[in-house]
């Protein structure tokens, strides 16, 4: 188990815990059988959890404290990666980390939003919160890349964009905006991978792609289930309920239309297993890299546009 | 963060303020007790203090296009209810409730007129219907709207009023942000010009994407924009916001809006811009 436990892990631990106590007693007496019984309990009541995940207990492992984050991905799946600091117009924006590396051999640029590890990094990070200066920092790389005709992977893991005083003087919606332009006539190949939090336009603003993956139990939307039911419910008390409704889990935006590939994680989430992870995302960046690195500039940026023209329901 | 759509009584408040019942109706900025008749003449907006009240789509496409040059396009173009949402109340209801208070197709009203005989496509949101949020309908009006323009080759003017994203649409409503930036950026390789006008208030994911990004950005006097509502950021860093804050005057100085023009002046103005182009 890992050291956070989540509400409805509980049970688990508690087998867990039994299990454990039994080992250290079977020194004693013989207890092999009842350890192997309790041992398929356990391994049925995580399947019977696991696999009927609810909306919220996906949110929640989408931010479990353990979970992968962008540094690590970058770590993992990356090689000669250097980071490029800045927005060169006001300062580097720690939110958003970003630079140059080889992905399987292949130059590439990437951008991710930045959270931290624990608590004196997530201040530092503001808690993978951007303000207008990491989406600056992200335009000047996006621009950066189709210079030089690389492909862009962006990482997306954010509660939002910063909601501030200084995120308004310098223009956070002005920011958000011109990403959103200039990512949909980026003449490279963009790989979107939505690792944990997508909340909104902070998440957006750096994750308009060709090809948009998305990690199981990670969550994005128009809100967070918190804030939808603190404006729709008028309480912060209905965030299961508006999880529910706002179906914002990999399965919901599959069939949505709205992502295109769900990357696998390993039962109980990501962070029980970085490694498993690390090589799932890995083949599924490589996977869909491959599939766009010969395609035309043109073609590429037109799909692209038609992918996002079509997302949308109405009656007419 | 909750900055998408205020809450419900915030907005019922302000319709108040911008459909005055009877004959008269007090300025909400100064208090003056204003004659209604005196107030349309004056365009909705204050004779002592020159606040500009809320208005909607019927009263711009009046004050700045030509007599009776003004189509209406794409009304048939209507919420679905894909995520089958419900919270207090099921979306669907919603909008029917909606649609019969407001008589309004959706949060934006689009068209093709001319202005001083020149061809504009137009889009105007409608605060009142759901607080201006923008959900497909929105989206795709606005899509059609830059294709209206490229195909027709004459410029685009969008007026903004918006509280966000509609949250009932989810995901689908944050696409929107990319689609009609995207749309926009065929508009841009066109060469042809987008005049975005922002209005009270203009906040969200339509700031956010394509209020912001108009060749020439323009706000009404006194208007709220921002990104974020100012409840939320209150809330987040528990401070008092100082006077002024995210209003036009405000985000003129600090250099994202390009001009701020006063109702009365809107039509001869942008005749005149229209003209350079
Ligand atoms: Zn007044």
């Amino acid at each position: 188990m890992s050291k956070v436990v989540l509400d409805f892990e509980q049970p688990i631990l508690a087998l867990e815990a039994k299990i454990k106590e039994m080992k250290e007693l079977s020194a004693s007496i013989d207890l092999s059988k009842e350890i192997v019984d309790l041992e398929k309990k356990v391994e049925s009541l995580r399947e019977n959890i696991y696999r009927n995940l609810t909306r919220w207990q996906r949110v929640q492992l989408a931010r479990h404290p353990e979970r992968p984050i962008t540094s690590d991905y970058l770590a993992n799946l990356f090689t000669d990666f250097e980071e490029i600091h800045g927005d060169r117009k006001f300062k580097d924006d720690p939110a958003i980390i970003g630079g140059i590396a080889k992905f399987m051999d292949k130059s590439v640029v990437v951008i991710g939003h930045q959270k931290g590890r624990d608590t004196k990094s997530n201040l530092y990070r503001n808690f993978g919160m951007p303000n207008p200066d990491g989406y600056r920092k992200a335009h000047r790389l996006f621009e950066f890349a189709e210079k030089f005709n690389k492909p862009v992977i962006t990482f997306l893991d954010t509660p939002g964009a910063f909601p501030g005083i200084e995120a308004e003087e310098r223009g956070q919606a002005e920011a958000i905006a011109s990403n959103l332009l200039l990512m949909s006539s980026l003449k490279v190949p963009i790989v979107v991978v939505i690792i944990g939090e997508g909340a909104s336009g902070g998440a957006i603003g750096i994750g308009v792609g060709d090809k948009i993956l998305m990690l199981e139990n990670a969550w994005y939307s128009v809100i967070s289930p918190e804030s939808c039911s603190s404006i729709l419910w008028r309480s912060w008390d209905f965030k299961e309920q508006a999880a529910e409704a706002l179906k914002l889990s990999s399965f919901d935006l599959k069939e949505q239309g709205i992502i295109d590939e769900i990357i696998s994680e390993p039962i109980g989430g990501a962070h029980r297993n970085h490694t498993l992870v690390f090589d799932n995302v890995k083949n599924a960046i490589n996977n869909t890299l491959n599939s766009l690195l010969n395609v035309s500039p043109e073609k590429l940026v037109a799909d692209r546009r038609q992918k996002f023209y079509k997302m949308g329901v109405w009656n007419e | 963060m909750s900055w998408f759509v205020r809450s419900k009584s915030n907005i019922e408040k302000k319709e108040l303020k911008e459909m005055p019942d009877g004959l008269w109706t007090k300025c909400s900025s100064c208090g003056e007790i204003i004659y209604k008749k005196q107030l349309e003449d004056n365009l909705f907006c204050c004779p002592k203090c020159n606040f500009h009240f809320r208005i909607g789509a019927s009263e711009y496409i009046n004050i700045i296009f030509d007599d009776n040059s003004f189509f209406e396009t794409n009304t048939e173009v209507k919420s679905a209810d894909p995520l089958n949402f419900t919270d207090s109340k099921p979306y669907t209801t919603r909008l029917e409730d909606t649609y019969s208070k407001t008589n309004l197709n959706d949060a934006i009203t689009t068209g093709i007129g001319t202005i001083n005989g020149k061809k504009i496509s137009f889009g105007c949101m409608n605060f009142n219907f759901i607080g201006g949020s923008m959900g497909a309908v929105v989206g795709e009006k606005i899509f059609r709207a830059i294709k209206t323009a490229i195909n027709e080759k004459c410029p685009l003017i969008i007026i903004s009023s918006s509280g966000g994203a509609r949250m009932q649409e989810a995901a689908f409503s944050l696409m929107q942000m990319a689609k009609t930036s995207a749309a926009l950026s065929e508009l841009a390789e066109a060469k042809l010009p987008f005049i975005s006008i922002l209005t009270d208030p203009t906040t969200g994911g339509v700031t956010a994407s394509f209020a912001m990004l108009g060749d020439l950005n323009i706000g009404e006097p006194g208007a709220l924009i921002g990104f974020a509502g100012p409840r939320v950021i209150e809330q987040t860093i528990k401070k008092k916001l100082p006077n002024g804050f995210q209003k036009s005057e405000f985000l003129l100085e600090k250099g994202f809006l390009d001009m701020i023009i006063h109702r009365k002046d809107l039509r001869t103005k942008l005749s005149s811009i229209i003209n350079w182009f």
